[in-house]
């Protein structure tokens, strides 16, 4: 377990991490929709410029190429913001790569709130959407680890591959040596001793909310709250039995947190799991209400729109129907990554 | 009506033909038939696109043999990870670093390319039996394990795309064959085919020769009426193309124009006219996009037309 006084924060861990990974990969290509240095990949073009394409600003024609590209062998890793992939060019992502199932990689950056860029550049409802496509494996990185190890992760799927990647400065949460593992939930925090120990409050998060959610579960845990936390990396297949465990062993309630609005992401995704298993505890959902957010700070849109440390608080409070007496002072600090940072070559 | 069509056509063509001419006049003779058998078709398509599918199986396209006719196997499953893709690529033969790759743009031609690919000594001819039935891969809207296609390509102006990125990938890997593509007009109209055009040209992509077939008829009707897409070699060379403007059914100038090398993507515009070879269609203007008999008397007069062709068939 991490304390969130002293997590290191990791400058760009996309950047050499990919350089080094493709190295001994010549079948990985990169296309890139003019967001290049945005996206992490300007150093991976200057070091492998025989296997970088600038597709300029065209998605569906990018998504095409990529198709083509995939059906001669290649393995296309696309890099650009999250909200061009599905979006705009959602009939040759569906068409052109998720019904040939190819193995085509889409890294998608700034996943929901994480930009100050608004609406257009917010993706909110990517999972949601994506979780719909057939073929698709959905991905999410919750830190710096996951940011590098997801490659490989990503690399094995015989199909097309949606990644939320995370840039700029990226907190290492989990253990350089813990890499991700496809459709395996990371247990944060145990209620008791095993998974299928009696927990009053099941907490899963995913993304950047998992960091929100270690600033709250000491104190809930303080107050006298069983509590399990599980870390969520992979939201398509949502099959881990470790889950369905923990769900069965909740008496109190349920609590998802995610970067994304709460239909169809990983709310939906739990709902689904608790119906099918017959699940019975209240499900509490933390993620943007059916509403499109604007441009404005991560910390200040977390607060506005309730996704932050101290909703889960809150949120536990209302679940089980009584205060715990905490206030947002008895919470870690907040890390608040600068809006303009040297470490994004943008401001968005 | 339609085992006597379809024994009518086993007794003609026991012996496949692959002259340009005759591969023509095949895919309107079977085409007709099944639009006879059926009641309906895109009869349309096969008049204007006869002699482009004709040059390309004919004469330009370098494939491989497929050994005589093979048969389309029956639906299994859509791609996924435990099943594997069925391309109807099968029936361009075994593809090879300096033979050519044959992309198919336009799904709603899948009756005529059917017909074609028969005609060429590719697919059986009893494939078109099973076109459009349950279980089958002749389907109506060429998928991708249907004969002759090895895309997506139903959701219209996605194909040329996907031909960049395998002709990008062919130059990649240092293989010397082409990529063709055969397109309708009406994918002019979609932004895509822009995008692709662009990136085309910027990679310098001239292994990529497109044939379009420009009939300017669409689904609403004449193209003028719906959206025009002219001066489109004015267009298409702008955007750092070669194009060829020509008629699309004089044979000579197709193949040459398909195997000219310009150096750049090339785009031959190929003018057909989408009642080519069946003069009753015209009777059908505007609207060319798709045939359904309004009634028993111009049924019977295709019907009579249909047996004139066969006879001038078996006369050549």
């Amino acid at each position: 377990m991490t304390s969130m006084r002293d997590v290191p924060i990791v400058t760009r861990p996309h950047v050499e991490n990919f350089i080094r990974w493709s190295a001994d990969k010549p079948e990985v290509v990169v296309l890139s929709a003019d967001l290049t240095n945005s996206c992490e990949v300007g150093k991976w073009r200057d070091t492998y410029p025989e296997r970088f394409f600038s597709m300029g600003m065209a998605e569906q024609n990018m998504l095409g190429f990529a198709g083509g590209l995939a059906r001669e062998g290649f393995e296309p890793w696309l890099h650009t913001f999250a909200v061009f992939l599905y979006r705009r060019p959602l009939d040759q992502l569906q068409m052109s790569i998720a019904y040939p199932n190819l193995k085509v990689r889409l890294v998608g950056f700034l996943p929901g709130i994480t930009t100050p860029g608004g609406v257009t550049h917010q993706a909110i409802d990517d999972v949601a959407v994506m979780r719909a496509i057939p073929n698709m494996t959905i991905l999410e990185t919750g830190d710096a680890t996951e940011v590098e190890s997801v490659l490989d992760v990503a690399h094995a799927i015989d199909g097309p591959v949606y990644i939320r990647m995370l840039r700029g400065e990226v907190p290492r949460l989990f253990p350089e040596n813990e890499p991700f593992v496809l459709d395996r939930a990371r247990v944060l925090t145990l209620a008791g001793d095993t998974i299928d120990s009696p927990t009053d409050v099941l907490v899963l998060t995913s993304g950047i909310l998992t960091e929100e959610a270690l600033r709250a579960v000491p104190a809930l845990q303080e107050a006298g709250v069983a509590v399990t936390h599980l870390h969520i990396s992979t939201l398509k297949p949502f099959t881990d039995p470790m889950v369905a465990r923990a769900l069965a062993a909740t008496t109190g309630a349920v609590i998802t947190m995610e970067n994304h609005t709460i239909t169809g992401g990983l709310g939906s995704a739990v709902a689904e799991t608790m119906a099918e298993t017959g699940a019975t505890a209240p499900l509490h959902r933390i993620g943007l209400k059916d509403t499109y957010a604007h441009g404005a700070s991560q910390a200040h849109l977390l607060r506005e729109y309730d996704l932050d440390a101290f909703s889960l608080i809150r949120t536990t409070e209302v679940a089980l129907d009584r205060s715990l007496g905490i206030d947002a002072a008895d919470l870690a600090p907040v890390r608040i990554a600068a809006t303009h940072s040297a470490a994004k070559v943008e401001a968005l | 009506m339609r085992d006597k069509v379809v024994g009518q056509l086993i007794t003609l063509y026991a012996v496949p033909v692959t002259e340009p001419q005759d591969i023509a006049a095949g895919v309107r003779r079977r085409v007709l038939a099944h639009v006879l058998a059926n009641n309906g078709g895109y009869l349309s398509q096969a008049c204007s696109a006869a002699e482009l599918l004709a040059v390309l199986y004919g004469r330009v396209l370098n494939l491989s043999s497929t050994d005589g006719p093979l048969h389309p196997s029956p639906f299994e499953a859509v791609p996924s990870s435990d099943t594997p893709r069925i391309s109807g690529g099968v029936f361009h033969g075994e593809p090879g670093p300096d033979l050519d790759r044959f992309i198919i743009s336009p799904a709603h031609y899948a009756l005529v390319v059917y017909a074609a690919l028969i005609e060429a000594g590719r697919l059986d001819e009893a494939a078109l039996d099973q076109f459009n039935k349950d279980g089958s891969t002749v389907e109506m809207i060429g998928a991708e394990h249907s004969p002759g296609f090895e895309t997506t390509t139903g959701s219209l102006a996605q194909a040329l795309s996907t031909a960049g990125g395998i002709a990008l990938g062919r130059r990649l890997k240092n293989e010397t064959g082409r990529t063709f593509v055969f397109m309708s007009d009406g994918e002019f109209q979609e932004g895509q085919t822009w995008e692709a055009v662009q990136a085309l040209a910027y990679y310098r992509l001239d292994s990529v020769r497109v044939v379009v077939d420009v009939n300017r008829a669409q689904c609403d009707g004449p193209m003028d009426s719906v959206m025009s897409i002219e001066p489109l070699a004015t267009k298409l060379k702008a955007f750092g193309a070669s194009v060829d403007s020509i008629d699309g059914h004089n044979i000579t100038t197709l193949a040459h124009s398909l195997e000219r090398p310009t150096g750049k993507p090339h785009f031959v515009l190929a003018y057909t006219d989408p009642t080519r070879g069946v003069p009753l269609l015209n009777e059908r203007r505007p609207v060319l996009h798709y045939l359904r008999f309004t009634s028993d008397e111009e049924r019977s007069r295709y019907q009579v037309f249909y047996e004139e062709l066969l006879t001038e068939g078996a006369q050549r």
